[in-house]
C-alpha cells in the first residue's frame, strides 16, 4: 500500500502490517454465545454487569430501609445488614463499574473508535468474559451457602474478615468472596492486556495517539492502571485465603478470639490495608478515567464544539493515572500507620486535584461558545459535572489529613465516595448508553422516557447524597445499622435518614423506566441511521449500523484529522468525520500545529 | 432555559441547605478547634468553587443553547488561559494544604506533659488502664491475656503494681490536662472515636497506636467504635467522663483501692490464678 497524502501537514504512513483475516463464526453458538467478536462480548459484559447492578440496587434498598426505618423490618438484623453493605460495595465497585467501563464500553468502543476490525486477541477476549461470568456466579453463590455472604465490609479488613465475630468469617462467605475476586482478576487481566495492546497496535492508518478520542484515552489509561493495580489485590486475596484456610499468619498477629487465644503470631493487619488500597485507590480512577473520557466526547459532540485543550486533557489523564499510584494511604490516615506518612500522602492527594480541576475547566470551556443541544446524553454529561465537582471538592476535605480525622469513618465518607465514584460515573454510563445505543441496535432510545429517567435519577441522587454529608458532620459513623441510642444525634437526623430512604426508593424505581426503555426501544425505537448525532469519531462512520462482524467491510478506514473537528470555519457542515480527507482549517489541530 | 434554571437552583440550594441545616458538629470538648477551623476554611474555598463552576455552567447552557443559525466557536486550545487556571488552582490547593499540614504536625506531636493512659478495645467493649501514682504503664502482651488478666499485663513489670484497670466501665479524665492515649486491641481492628474530641484513631492488633488530646470541657461523652469490628460493632460503646481535677482524684483513689483489693492475696481472683 502507498502513503496517503494528508492536507498540508504530511502523509498517512502505509500500514505496518497487512489487514489479516478474522476468525469467522459458523454457528449461532459461536456467533452469539461463545463469540469472539468484541461487540458481542461487549454486550455480554454489559448485560451481566447491569444485572449485577440491579442486585446491588436491591441490596441498597434493603440497607436504606433499615437506616431510614430501623427496627421495622425484622429480617434485617446486624448480620444481614453487614452482608448487604459488603456485597453492595464490592459488586458496584468491581463487578459493575469496572466490568462495565472496561469490559463493556472498552470492548465495544476501542476497535470501532480506532478503526480496527476487532481486538487483537479475540479468543482471549472471549475467555475474559466467561471467566468474568464465573467470578460473578461464585460471588452470587455466596448468598446461598451456610452462613451467607461475607459481612466484612467491602474493604475486607483482616483479622475481622476471617474471624467468627463477622458474618461468613469462619464459614463460606469470605472464601467465596476471595476466590471470586481472584477469578475476576484473572479474567480482567486477559481483557486488559487485550485493550492495551489493541490501542497500541491496531489503530487505523493516520490514527496517531494524539488523534484518538478521549474515550479511548480514558479506557486505555484505566486498563493500563488496572493491570498494575489488580495484582496487589490478587496477592492480598491469596494471602488472606491462606490465613483463612491454611492457618498462616500473613495478616494475623498474636490474638485472642472471644476470649480464646489463637495459634497465630507475627502477621500485620496493616499490610493488608496497604495492599488493598494500593489497588483500591487506582481503582477509583480506573472507574473515573473512562468516565472522564466518555463525558469529554459526549460534551464535545452535543455542544458541537471541539473539546477544549485536548492535549492538556490527555496529559491530565496520564498525570492522574500516574499520581493515583502514590496516594493510596490517604485511606489510612487514622489506621495506626506511621503518622509521618500523613504529610506525604496529603500532599500527593491534593496535587492530584490540579489535573482533575483542569479537566473540569476544559469541559466547561467546551460548553462556552458552543451550540448546546440538550439531548439526553448531554443532560447526563451536565449532571456528571455537577456531581463530580461536588464529590471532588469533598475529597479535598478527606485528603487533607487533619481534616480527615473527624470525618473519617463517618457518613461524610459514604456521601463523598458515592457522589464521586458512584453517582458521577453512573450518570456517565447512562449518558453513554443513550449516546451509543443507536449504534449498537440501530434504534434510538425513547427521548421522553430518557428525560424522565434523567431528572429523577440526577435530582434524586443529589438529594440522597448531598444531605448525607451533614450526617457525617454530626459525627454519625458509617457501618452502623442502628443509630437510635446515640446521645449526640438530634432527632431531626432520623427524619433526614427516613427522607433519604424514601428518595432512594424513588430513584431505584426510576431505573426500571430505563430498563423498560432498553427493551422497548429495541423493537419500537425510532430508526437511528448510521450517525444520528452527527459525530466525528470513527464508530459513527461504519458502512452498516449496527456494525457487522469485521466492522468496516472491505477497506479499513484511514484517518485524516483529530476527533474534534466540530463547527470548523468554512466547512459546509458542523462536523468533519475523522476519515474525511481534505479541507484545510483556519486553525491547525493541536499536535500538528 | 429550564435546565439552566435547575442548575442554578442546585447550586444555590446547596448553599442555602448548608446555611440553614440543623445538622452540624457537636460542640467541641477538646483542644482540636484547629481542626474545626480548617474544616471551615475548606468549606468556604470549596463552596465558592462549587457555586462558581455550576453557575458558569448554567450560564453557558442558557447563553449558548442551540438556536437556528448558531455556530460554535472553533478554538482547540488557549495556552494562556489553561496555564492561568492551572496556577490559580495550584494556589487554592496550597492554601488548603498548608494549614492542614501545620495542624497535622501538632496532631502527631505529643506534648511532654501528657499523661499516658491506655485504651483497650476488644469485641465488643472498651476497657481502660491508668498508670497509678508512679505515672508509668506496665508493659503488656496479648499472649498473657487470661480470664484473670483480661488486658494481658506483664505482672513481672514492677510498674504493673499500681496500674488501675477499668474494665468495661467509664473512662474518667481530668479537664485541661493533655493525655496521650495508647491504643491496643487483642482481637480485630477497632477505632477510638469521641465526636466531641474530634480525634479518632484505629486500634490495631499486634501494635500500639496513639492519639493525644486535651479535654477542655467537663461532661460525659460517648465513645464509639468507628472501625467495623464484627456484628457487635454498633453496640461497642463506652463513656468518657471529663471532671475537675479534685473530682477526678477522688474517683482515681476509689479505683486504686478497688484495684488493690483485687490483687490482695486470698481474694477470688488469686484463687483463680492458681488454678
Amino acid at each position: 500500500m502507498v502513503d496517503v497524502p494528508l492536507g498540508s501537514t504530511g502523509v498517512v504512513a502505509a500500514p505496518d502490517v497487512e489487514d489479516v483475516e478474522l476468525y469467522h463464526p459458523h454457528s449461532w453458538v459461536t456467533k452469539y454465545v461463545f463469540s469472539q467478536d468484541a461487540k458481542i462480548i461487549a454486550i455480554q459484559y454489559s448485560f451481566v454487569a447491569l444485572s449485577v447492578g440491579l442486585i446491588a440496587l436491591v441490596l441498597s434498598w434493603l440497607m436504606r430501609l433499615q437506616l431510614g426505618f430501623p427496627g421495622v423490618f425484622s429480617f434485617i438484623d446486624a448480620n444481614a445488614y453487614y452482608q448487604f453493605i459488603t456485597m453492595h460495595g464490592m459488586m458496584m465497585v468491581v463487578y459493575v463499574l469496572t466490568a462495565l467501563f472496561l469490559g463493556g464500553f472498552g470492548n465495544y468502543l476501542i476497535p470501532l473508535m480506532i478503526g480496527a476490525r476487532d481486538m487483537v486477541f479475540p479468543y482471549v477476549n472471549m475467555l475474559s468474559f466467561w471467566i468474568y461470568l464465573l467470578a460473578v456466579l461464585i460471588l452470587v453463590a455466596s448468598f446461598f451457602v451456610p452462613g451467607g455472604p461475607t459481612g466484612a465490609g467491602w474493604t475486607l479488613y483482616p483479622p475481622q474478615a476471617i474471624t467468627t465475630g463477622t458474618p461468613g468469617g469462619q464459614e463460606w462467605g469470605i472464601i467465596l468472596m476471595l476466590v471470586s475476586l481472584m477469578v475476576f482478576i484473572i479474567g480482567f487481566t486477559m481483557g486488559g492486556l487485550n485493550y492495551v495492546v489493541t490501542v497500541l497496535q491496531a489503530r487505523a492508518r493516520g490514527m496517531t495517539l494524539m488523534r484518538m478520542p478521549l474515550t479511548v484515552w480514558g479506557i486505555f489509561t484505566a486498563s493500563f492502571m488496572a493491570l498494575l493495580a489488580f495484582p496487589a489485590l490478587f496477592v492480598g486475596a491469596v494471602m488472606m485465603l491462606f490465613d483463612r484456610t491454611l492457618g498462616t499468619s500473613f495478616f494475623m498477629p498474636a490474638m485472642v478470639e472471644m476470649g480464646q487465644p489463637l495459634d497465630r503470631n507475627g502477621g500485620s493487619p496493616l499490610l493488608f490495608q496497604h495492599l488493598f488500597w494500593f489497588f483500591g485507590h487506582p481503582e477509583v480512577y480506573i472507574v473515573a478515567l473512562p468516565a472522564f473520557g466518555i463525558v469529554s466526547d459526549l460534551i464535545s459532540t452535543h455542544a458541537r464544539r471541539n473539546i477544549f485543550g485536548y492535549r492538556m486533557m490527555v496529559w491530565a489523564l496520564l498525570a492522574i493515572g500516574a499520581l493515583s499510584f502514590i496516594v493510596w494511604a490517604h485511606h489510612m490516615y487514622v489506621s495506626g500507620m506511621n503518622p509521618y506518612f500523613g504529610f506525604f500522602f496529603a500532599t500527593t492527594t491534593l496535587i492530584i486535584a490540579v489535573p482533575t480541576a483542569i479537566k473540569v475547566y476544559n469541559w466547561i470551556l467546551t460548553l462556552w461558545r458552543g451550540d448546546i443541544h440538550l439531548t439526553v446524553p448531554m443532560l447526563f454529561a451536565l449532571a456528571f459535572i455537577v456531581t463530580f465537582v461536588n464529590g471532588g471538592l469533598t475529597g479535598l476535605f478527606l485528603g487533607n489529613v487533619v481534616v480527615d480525622v473527624p470525618l473519617s469513618d463517618t457518613m461524610f465518607v459514604v456521601a463523598h465516595f458515592h457522589m464521586v465514584m458512584g453517582v458521577a460515573p453512573i450518570l456517565v454510563i447512562f449518558g453513554a448508553i443513550y449516546h451509543w445505543y443507536p449504534k449498537v441496535t440501530g434504534r434510538m432510545l425513547n427521548d421522553g422516557l430518557g428525560k424522565l429517567h434523567f431528572w429523577v435519577t440526577f435530582l434524586g441522587a443529589y438529594a440522597i447524597f448531598f444531605p448525607m454529608h451533614y450526617l457525617g458532620l454530626i459525627g454519625i459513623p458509617r457501618r452502623y445499622h442502628d443509630i437510635a441510642d446515640m446521645a449526640f444525634v438530634p432527632p431531626s437526623a432520623h427524619t433526614l435518614n427516613a427522607f433519604i430512604t424514601i428518595v432512594a426508593l424513588i430513584v431505584g424505581a426510576a431505573q426500571l423506566v430505563f430498563v423498560f426503555n432498553l427493551f422497548w426501544s429495541l423493537r419500537y425505537g425510532r430508526v437511528a441511521g448510521g450517525n444520528p448525532w452527527r459525530a466525528t469519531t470513527l464508530e459513527w462512520q461504519t458502512p452498516e449500523t449496527p456494525p457487522p462482524h469485521g466492522n468496516w467491510g472491505k477497506d479499513l478506514p484511514v484517518v485524516y484529522r483529530w476527533a474534534y473537528d466540530y463547527s470548523v470555519p468554512g466547512a459546509d457542515q458542523d462536523f468533519l468525520p475523522q476519515n474525511q480527507p481534505g479541507l484545510t482549517r483556519a486553525i491547525p489541530e493541536p499536535g500538528h500545529g | 432555559m429550564a435546565v439552566a434554571l435547575i442548575l442554578v437552583l442546585v447550586a444555590l440550594g446547596s448553599v442555602v441547605f448548608h446555611l440553614v441545616s440543623p445538622w452540624w458538629w457537636t460542640p467541641i470538648a477538646s483542644n482540636w478547634h484547629y481542626i474545626d477551623n480548617t474544616i471551615i476554611i475548606t468549606f468556604w474555598i470549596t463552596g465558592a468553587v462549587f457555586v462558581a463552576v455550576i453557575l458558569f455552567m448554567a450560564y453557558c447552557v442558557y447563553r449558548f443553547r442551540h438556536q437556528a443559525g448558531r455556530q460554535a466557536h472553533y478554538e482547540p486550545e488557549n495556552k494562556r488561559l489553561e496555564w492561568w487556571l492551572t496556577i490559580v488552582t495550584g494556589v487554592g490547593v496550597a492554601a488548603m494544604l498548608a494549614p492542614g499540614l501545620f495542624v497535622w504536625q501538632q496532631f502527631i506531636t505529643v506534648p511532654d506533659d501528657a499523661t499516658d493512659i491506655e485504651i483497650f478495645g476488644q469485641q465488643w467493649q472498651w476497657s481502660f488502664r491508668l498508670p497509678g501514682p508512679d505515672g508509668q504503664l506496665a508493659t503488656s502482651d496479648t499472649r498473657l491475656i487470661s480470664p484473670d488478666n483480661p488486658l494481658g499485663l506483664n505482672r513481672d513489670d514492677p510498674n504493673s503494681q499500681d496500674d488501675v484497670v477499668v474494665e468495661g466501665g467509664e473512662l474518667h479524665l481530668p479537664v485541661n490536662r493533655p493525655v496521650k492515649a495508647l491504643l491496643r486491641s487483642p482481637d480485630v481492628l477497632h477505632n477510638f472515636y469521641v465526636p466531641e474530641f474530634r480525634a479518632k484513631m484505629d486500634l490495631v492488633p499486634g501494635q500500639i497506636s496513639y492519639i493525644w488530646f486535651t479535654p477542655t470541657r467537663t461532661g460525659t461523652f460517648e465513645i464509639l467504635c468507628a472501625e467495623l469490628c464484627g456484628v457487635g460493632h454498633p453496640q461497642m460503646r463506652g463513656k468518657v467522663v471529663v471532671q475537675e481535677e479534685s473530682e477526678y482524684q477522688a474517683w482515681l483513689q476509689d479505683q486504686v483501692s478497688t484495684s488493690f483489693a483485687r490483687l490482695t492475696p486470698g481474694t477470688k481472683s488469686e484463687t483463680a490464678m492458681s488454678d
